[in-house]
């Protein structure tokens, strides 16, 4: 019946509302409601700092990302290029005016918050490419002239993230705007020429490596290196995972955690906790919840009739599926420690800011399906 | 859809839609490696990961134990505990030892080096790990430190025991307790599960041999702890065990007695049950504070006593090995008759001395004794007469009979100081000193002089089998009921070789072991050993009891530390003017009463001088006090027999 009109701007509220996914709001909502339980728990089952404002933010992003599902594609496509570019000015903020905290400057005080721009650039980056593959023809995608505004906009946030220092975030905000790119079509050599670039590079940018980064890496190899300092978090990390057995320990029984052993419990290490008080079942729950989102995104992405649309949820859905999954490894002991947060689980406001700004725009793809972008 | 390049569109779609298609599948195996990893940690290895989790979770303090008591035969506690108060540090709990340390030193007695050394101590072990400041302060040093207690962060007052010992008359049999040594941890087995900082532990005598059992069993709080050590809950605590008590055969009453007097004299005193082995006092003096050793020595105190010429730490009783002169002449007469060399009545000419290969061997009595048979022998402890007895008899089979008797090997077990001494023969010679036997050798063996080396403990033991008609009996320092019917069996067969055993001795089922061929002989040697100290001429003579109650049968002995020379002996120099460290050992063994004997008992004074003189006199009031108290004695005993 949305056919027979022309132009879906038209829609009432009432079919807007009919159209969001609930499947996707549900599994969202759950997952929120999860992470209040952990954070509750790393709190030593009270309501302290940390739960209380993850819950003020889960709730306040959650309104935030119901409305943005309303506001039309249009408006995200025509702005994505402004977005970007705003996101880009403030890590540029960051470099001259952020804080700095245990050794590296990542944050903008914002007086109600500490933001941290970097989180956000990993939206900016997809939508920036989203946009300008949408508008590229396809005979041109792989000509080498439009291939220089793609790298500039992928590696300029990169080099001003990694240099805060924070390599993981860098990484991963790659790793969204890689995805845009094979998306959209440039060719696996082109991929394959600029890995080889970085493996040529790798040894001088390992030499920029700070002491504790290396440090990291080469405790990922064998985390029994030195159990007290680096390798700590790895070895504690697997021991909670590993005893909470099939069933966990018990909601607010984690012992690694309450007793302190479990490193950074609120931000990267809350799978951990989870997954030590709720066995092998309450870990599979979690990852079922991410599967069902990404999928759901990815389902967006399907019946989205414009390539903006699907580029941007395609991409989104992969990115927010690498970041689940790379801190899963971080913490099961697959990956180095990079420190990258669980999306939604983890106490962070700008993580949490970035990923419900991230849904928004692909609910509001759902929404507006039908609708041509430009 | 309404652009001009909608076609180009549609395959752009495609071909994102193609790529997506791709993502998807690597993204499943992605998550396929994920729940792979959580099968593996948290299904195959859960057991593992629960251990190190519970590892780091739960941390546990370990309690000493309360050390056993000793008692003395009548349930007297002669090693007991006390109350004690001590001052505890936790380095964690403290913002600044230094401080604290300047603040405890106004408050306790403790010296510089002290600190000192409780410095390298937290310095060493985790800070959660409490230290003792100091094991044994005073009531009104403890009482002052809990009201300071609130500007003391970190101090925690116990109250704890540890060991004391009333009197230290038995410091050697008992032995002292002190610290755990590294040498100690490594040496004892049973401590590898039971070391606990400020746990005292055996280390002589009775409290080593002991150790083990009376130690008692570790106790431990576990606590649960956080990543820094802190403790959060306790979770399990167990008190642990006391250590077992034991009751032993010592009077306690006999060895205070014993060991004033032999006050300002090296010696020792052994008294022994001759029927079950019981040993009723074993003193050695100069004695020491076991006291002392319990909180940690000071090193003057040590120092003086490694200084003390008189050996103050050395149990003279059983470590201390001499030679055991005279007394062994009831042993070499013993064997003679038994080895049918000499009979009785047999006699030899005493003029002095004997010539043997041109070596002189002298008799103490210069005059000589005259025509000696074997009572006026032993009576007189004529020395002609037993070097003639024992070239006779030849040292191998003197070696037999002395063995059998208890010299030349250890006589009671766990004790790690006691020494064995030496009974020679040819062999031994041959094998220890390489050399072969001269028969001039064993004339001195026939007068206890030359090689042998005996314990007043093992004396002690050789009289007692005498006395009790010759079976051998196994002494014992821990009370045990088993053997007190012992006495009665040994009694009757003494009385009624031939008669058959009354039923109640015969389901008593003794092992019993004849020292003897012919009982007959050991009653010669005991009247003989009467007559050295009941009738005129003999050694002891001077020192016997008339009261037929107190009468006791002994031998003397002085055992020469250094040979008289021809000069010496021409001008009759006396013991007395001799410097200290060259007198004789005076040595005397005894058995009483003589009509119904119970009791033996041995005594030496090192550098005392003659047998007769110093060490009888000792023995003669020794004898009364172990008589006066024996009913008392019977008394415990029948009253266990009851309860059994």
């Amino acid at each position: 019946m949305y056919r027979a009109r022309s132009i879906q701007s038209a829609l009432s509220l009432k079919d807007k509302i009919f159209s969001i996914d609930y499947i996707l709001v549900f599994s969202i909502f759950i997952l929120g409601l999860v992470s209040i339980l952990a954070m509750y728990s790393t709190d030593g089952g009270e309501f302290k700092y940390h739960t209380n404002s993850h819950v003020l933010r889960f709730f306040v992003f959650f309104v935030m990302f119901m409305v943005f599902s309303f506001i039309q594609i249009r408006f995200w496509h025509s702005q994505s290029y402004l977005i970007y570019i705003l996101f880009f000015i403030l890590l540029l903020g960051v470099k001259y005016f952020g804080l700095t905290s245990s050794g590296s400057k990542r944050w903008l005080d914002l007086y109600f918050m500490n933001l941290q721009p970097s989180e956000l650039m990993k939206i900016g980056l997809i939508l920036f490419l989203s946009k300008y593959y949408h508008r590229i023809s396809i005979e041109n995608i792989n000509q080498l002239r439009y291939l220089f505004l793609p790298i500039v906009a992928l590696i300029a946030p990169i080099i001003l993230v990694a240099t805060q220092p924070d390599l993981g975030t860098a990484l991963l905000i790659a790793a969204g705007g890689l995805t845009v790119a094979w998306l959209a079509g440039v060719r696996i050599k082109f991929f394959t020429i600029s890995g080889l670039a970085f493996l040529a590079i790798l040894p001088i940018a390992v030499s920029f490596l700070k002491p504790y980064q290396k440090s990291r890496i080469l405790t990922f190899l064998n985390p029994e290196r030195d159990p007290l300092g680096a390798g700590y978090q790895i070895i504690q990390s697997k021991i909670a995972i590993g005893s909470g057995g099939l069933f966990g320990k018990g909601f607010l029984q984690g012992s690694q955690s309450y007793l302190d052993y479990l490193p950074e419990k609120h931000t990267d290490f809350i799978f951990t906790l989870f997954s030590e008080e709720f066995g092998f079942f309450g870990s599979l729950f979690i990852l079922i919840l991410y599967a069902i989102i990404v999928w759901r995104i990815v389902k967006i992405g399907n019946i989205t009739r414009s390539n903006f649309g699907k580029l941007y949820c395609y991409s989104f859905a992969t990115a927010f599926f690498i970041y689940v999954v790379v801190n899963m490894m971080m913490v099961l002991g697959l990956l180095p420690i990079v420190g990258s947060p669980l999306p939604i689980m983890s106490y962070g406001g700008s993580s949490m800011m970035a990923i419900m700004l991230g849904l928004g725009i692909v609910m509001s793809c759902k929404v507006y399906k039908d609708t041509p972008v430009n | 859809m309404l652009s001009p390049s909608s076609g180009n569109t549609v395959i752009k779609s495609k071909l994102i839609s193609r790529r997506m298609f791709l993502l998807t599948a690597a993204k499943a195996v992605v998550m396929v490696g994920i729940i792979g990893r959580l099968v593996s940690l948290q299904i195959n290895e859960r057991t593992k990961y629960k251990t190190l989790s519970d590892k780091n979770r739960f941390r546990e303090w370990k309690l000493a134990p309360e050390r056993g008591v000793i008692k003395d035969f009548f349930d007297k506690e002669i090693a007991s505990n006390e109350q004690v108060y001590q001052v505890h540090l936790i380095p964690e709990n403290s913002k600044d030892t230094e401080k604290l340390f300047v603040r405890l030193k106004t408050i306790l007695n403790i010296s510089d080096k002290k600190i000192f050394f409780l410095r390298r101590v937290i310095s060493k072990q985790k800070p959660w790990e409490p230290i003792i400041v100091s094991d044994n302060i005073t009531w009104s040093e403890f009482s002052r430190l809990n009201l300071f207690l609130h500007e003391l962060e970190g101090v925690k007052p116990v109250v704890s025991v540890a060991r004391t010992y009333p009197d230290n008359s038995s410091a050697h049999i008992l032995g002292y307790v002190s610290q755990v040594s590294t040498k100690d941890l490594q040496n004892k087995k049973y401590l590898k599960d039971l070391h606990v900082p400020g746990m005292s532990i055996g280390k002589t005598g009775l409290e080593r041999k002991l150790d083990e059992e009376i130690i008692g069993k570790i106790g431990f709080q576990r606590y649960e702890v956080n990543a820094y050590g802190k403790r959060v809950k306790q979770i399990q605590i167990n008190e642990g065990q006391a250590g077992k008590s034991f009751k032993t055969t010592l009077d306690f009453e006999v060895q205070k007695f014993t060991k004033e007097l032999l006050k300002d004299k090296a010696a020792a005193v052994c008294v022994m049950d001759i029927y079950n082995g019981d040993i009723v006092s074993l003193v050695s003096s100069p004695t020491f504070e076991p006291n002392e050793f319990v909180h940690g020595l000071e090193k003057k105190y040590w120092n003086s006593l490694l200084k003390d010429e008189k050996r103050p730490l050395t149990n003279k009783a059983i470590s201390g090995l001499y030679p055991p002169g005279s007394t062994i002449k009831t042993l070499v007469a013993l064997s003679a008759l038994e080895n049918g060399v000499i009979k009785p009545l047999d006699t030899f000419r005493c003029n002095g001395k004997i010539e043997l290969y041109g070596e002189k061997f002298h008799c103490w009595e210069k005059d000589g004794h005259g025509i000696v048979n074997l009572r006026k022998g032993i009576q007189r402890s004529c020395d002609v007469y037993f070097y003639e007895v024992a070239r006779k008899l030849g040292v191998d089979r003197l070696s037999v009979t002395a063995k059998k008797f208890g010299l030349g090997k250890k006589v009671l077990s766990g004790f790690v100081e006691e020494r064995a001494g030496v009974v020679p023969n040819t062999k031994w010679k041959k094998k220890f000193i390489g050399q072969n036997w001269y028969l001039g050798e064993t004339l001195h063996s026939g007068i206890g002089q030359g090689y042998f080396q005996s314990t007043p403990l093992q004396l002690c033991l050789m009289t007692a089998q005498i006395a009790n008609g010759g079976f051998e009996i196994k002494p014992r320092i821990i009370f045990n009921q088993k053997n007190n019917k012992l006495r009665d069996y040994i009694k009757h067969k003494n009385e009624n070789p031939n008669d058959p055993l009354p039923t109640d001795l015969l389901v008593s089922n003794f092992d019993l072991n004849p020292l003897f061929k012919n009982q007959e002989h050991i009653n010669l040697i005991k009247d003989a050993m009467f007559s050295s100290s009941n009738e005129p001429g003999g050694t002891s003579y001077r020192h016997r009891w008339e009261n037929k109650k107190f009468t006791f049968a002994g031998k003397t002995g002085s055992s020469q530390i250094k040979r008289f020379t021809e000069a010496q002996r021409e001008a009759e120099v006396k013991q007395e003017s001799l410097p200290y460290k060259d007198r004789d050992h005076a040595l005397f063994v005894a058995y009483a009463p003589y009509n119904d004997p119970k009791y033996a008992i041995s005594v030496l004074v090192e550098h005392g001088g003659s047998g007769g003189k110093t060490a009888a006199p000792i023995a003669k009031k020794i004898i009364k006090r172990v008589l006066e108290r024996h009913e008392l004695r019977q008394r415990v005993n029948n009253l266990l027999g009851e309860e059994v």
